[in-house]
């Protein structure tokens, strides 16, 4: 027995080796490196309070789509259709809310369109055997235009009787100190970090990304697994959408606009590889943060803002050689 | 009773008669080299027997009772398990992950069970110990050697209780030092009781590790002897048809 005991705990990688060799972790120091650095080089201005809470909202926003994209990313999918689904479901809240229902008709509505959009996703990808980028590509046109028919091009910006209550969801704070952005992504990202790791449905969407032959061959419900996750994918750009009314108390058709490349951008960055079978939620989150950190401080150093796409892009392109680095070892 | 018997059995795919006529016994716990030259119709049998064919014609008994098996499922039900020559694992996950694919242990009850990692540990270390394999139940499969990851798949066919494990061709593309391991792998599932089928090219993995060999040519058995009585020369004649049938 005791020779099993000792199977069990040895491993290849100790724990440590692991955690230095995880992108999440590496990005996490680059996140703090940059922070403390950048304290310096701004005089304190990039670690206001003020500064600080514009990094975390907007990072919160990106970081709560790419928790959800990591699921479909890990199957080795894509998703494009997010950023039309944040604006599709923000408007069908806004128009619900608007027309005097109260706020929890609105939300349901919201989320319900995200769903169905996911559901329609993934039911075109799984069973129909559609490639998810040109489905995806379809729907981010479909739901963006299903959204501004929805508005008839109008900015709306008042909620009806839960106004109030809506606003508050998006520049209050239940928790003091934490605002309720933050408060929902760290929340998401917890659930989705136990999904992953915990449960068999966590499982399988990783089996699926490693090798979707071998886990239809186990006996995985391959299929249902994917229009699930295109469906969680999508219900995080939904709950995004509402998130993101709240805050701003108003939307526009342009809302979400090209936000699903920075949220496949913040996905990659945080570990999830796009040729399936890796990602974490809490890389996701930390992805997120370092590439509103990157955005943040060009602002703040006086840097053209026509550089952005330049730092953000090398970012993507030091997490793939990472990513390339890390394997070879292993092969090696 | 015999653990298999098949009895006067072929498949036809259109004109080509794949496997034609062909009937032998397996007892519990015996180690069969299934041998002949590409296309002889060695995979087609076994997939009879795995479930992925119905014959054209005859019978297939296990455990004395005809049985007949329209999808791998119904073969694993009845105790058939197939080890894939490209072994079908998840290369990003765990040993233990892999072995209990689709089968996960979990605690806790209802919406609110998580996976039992140590349990499914705990579990796989035993069944490697069993195999008396080196693989370690919580190393990824994508850092693994051949020999180790054909432990992974047998391992799965043991959680399964299966009483026929079929193997096509496990020694095809894995180094000699490995080649070693698989062997004893086989050995391991012998001294169970469960009956091998063992497909291979190699005649020293045949001679090495089977009870008898079985040589198929042209979808014809052509051949069914103790490895003992028969000789590496023997064989290669028969597959190659330089010897008409054995005596
Ligand atoms: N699914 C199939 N459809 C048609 N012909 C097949 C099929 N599978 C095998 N065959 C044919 O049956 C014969 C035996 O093939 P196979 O059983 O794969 O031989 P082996 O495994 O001994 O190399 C070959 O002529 C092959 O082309
Ligand atoms: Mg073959």
């Amino acid at each position: 027995m005791s020779n099993i005991e000792d199977a069990i705990s040895r491993q290849e990688t100790t724990l440590v080796t692991r955690l230095l060799t995880s992108q999440a972790f590496l990005v996490l120091l680059a996140v703090l490196v940059a922070s403390v650095a950048l304290h310096f080089a701004t005089n304190g201005v990039f670690s206001s309070d003020r500064n600080l809470f514009n990094i975390t909202r907007n990072a919160t926003f990106v970081g709560i789509i790419a928790l959800g994209m990591t699921f479909v990313i890990i199957t080795g999918g894509i998703d494009l259709s997010v950023g039309s689904v944040l604006m599709l479901s923000s408007m069908v809240c806004a128009k619900v809310m608007n027309a005097g229902y109260g706020i929890e008709y609105g939300i349901a509505a919201a989320l319900s369109a995200a769903l169905l959009v996911g559901f329609v996703n993934g039911v075109m990808i799984a069973y129909l055997r559609f490639p998810p980028f040109v489905v995806t590509l379809a729907m981010m046109s479909i739901a963006r235009s299903l959204g501004m028919v929805t508005s008839q091009n109008t900015t709306i910006s008042k909620f009806g009787p839960d106004h109030d209550s809506l606003l508050w969801i998006g520049g209050g704070s239940l928790i003091q100190g934490v605002p309720n952005p933050v408060l929902i992504a760290l929340t998401l990202c917890a659930i989705c970090a136990f999904v992953l790791s915990l449960t068999r449905f966590g499982r399988y969407v990783m089996a699926i990304g490693g090798s979707e032959r071998a886990a239809e061959a186990t006996g995985v419900p391959v299929r249902q697994i994917k229009v699930g996750v295109y469906m969680i994918s999508s219900l995080s750009a939904g709950i995004c959408g509402v998130v993101e009314v709240a805050w701003l108390g108003a939307v526009t058709t342009n809302l979400g606009a090209g936000m699903e490349l920075q949220v496949i951008a913040v996905a990659v960055i945080g570990g999830a590889n796009l040729a399936g079978g890796s990602g974490t939620a809490i890389g996701a989150i930390i992805g997120a943060m370092l590439i509103e950190i990157i955005r943040n401080s060009l602002g703040l150093l006086g840097i053209n803002a026509y550089w952005q796409g330049t730092f953000i892009g090398s970012a993507i392109l030091f997490a793939v050689l990472f990513d390339r680095i890390a394997n070879l070892r292993r092969d090696g | 009773m015999p653990a298999l018997e098949l009895t006067h059995v072929a498949k036809h795919f259109g004109a080509i008669q794949a496997v034609s006529d062909v009937s032998f016994t397996l007892e519990a716990g015996e180690v069969i080299g299934l041998m002949g030259d590409n296309g002889a119709g060695k995979s087609t049998l076994v997939k009879m027997i795995a479930g992925n064919f119905l014959p054209t014609h005859g019978k297939i008994a296990i455990d004395g009772r005809e049985v007949v098996m329209h999808r791998p499922v119904e073969a694993r039900r009845h105790g058939v398990e197939i080890v894939h020559q490209d072994l079908a694992l998840c290369n990003n996950l765990t040993a233990a992950a892999n072995v209990f694919l689709g089968r996960e242990m979990r605690k806790g009850f209802g919406p609110f069970s998580v996976l039992d990692y140590a349990g499914m540990y705990k579990r796989s270390a035993e069944v490697f110990a069993e195999l008396k394999s080196e693989t370690r139940p919580r190393d990824l499969i994508k850092m693994m050697s051949g020999g180790q990851r054909q432990a992974v798949a047998i391992a799965r066919t043991m959680l399964s209780d299966a009483k026929i494990v079929l193997m096509d061709e496990p020694t095809a593309a894995i180094s000699v030092r490995q080649v070693a391991e698989v062997l004893n792998l086989i050995r391991a599932l012998r001294d169970k009781g469960i009956t091998v089928v063992l497909i291979s090219h190699r005649m020293p993995d045949v001679f090495g590790v089977a009870d008898r060999v079985i040589v198929m040519r042209r979808g014809h058995k052509v051949a069914d002897k103790k490895t003992a009585d028969s000789s590496p020369e023997e064989v290669t004649a028969l597959i190659t048809g330089a010897l008409e049938k054995a005596d």
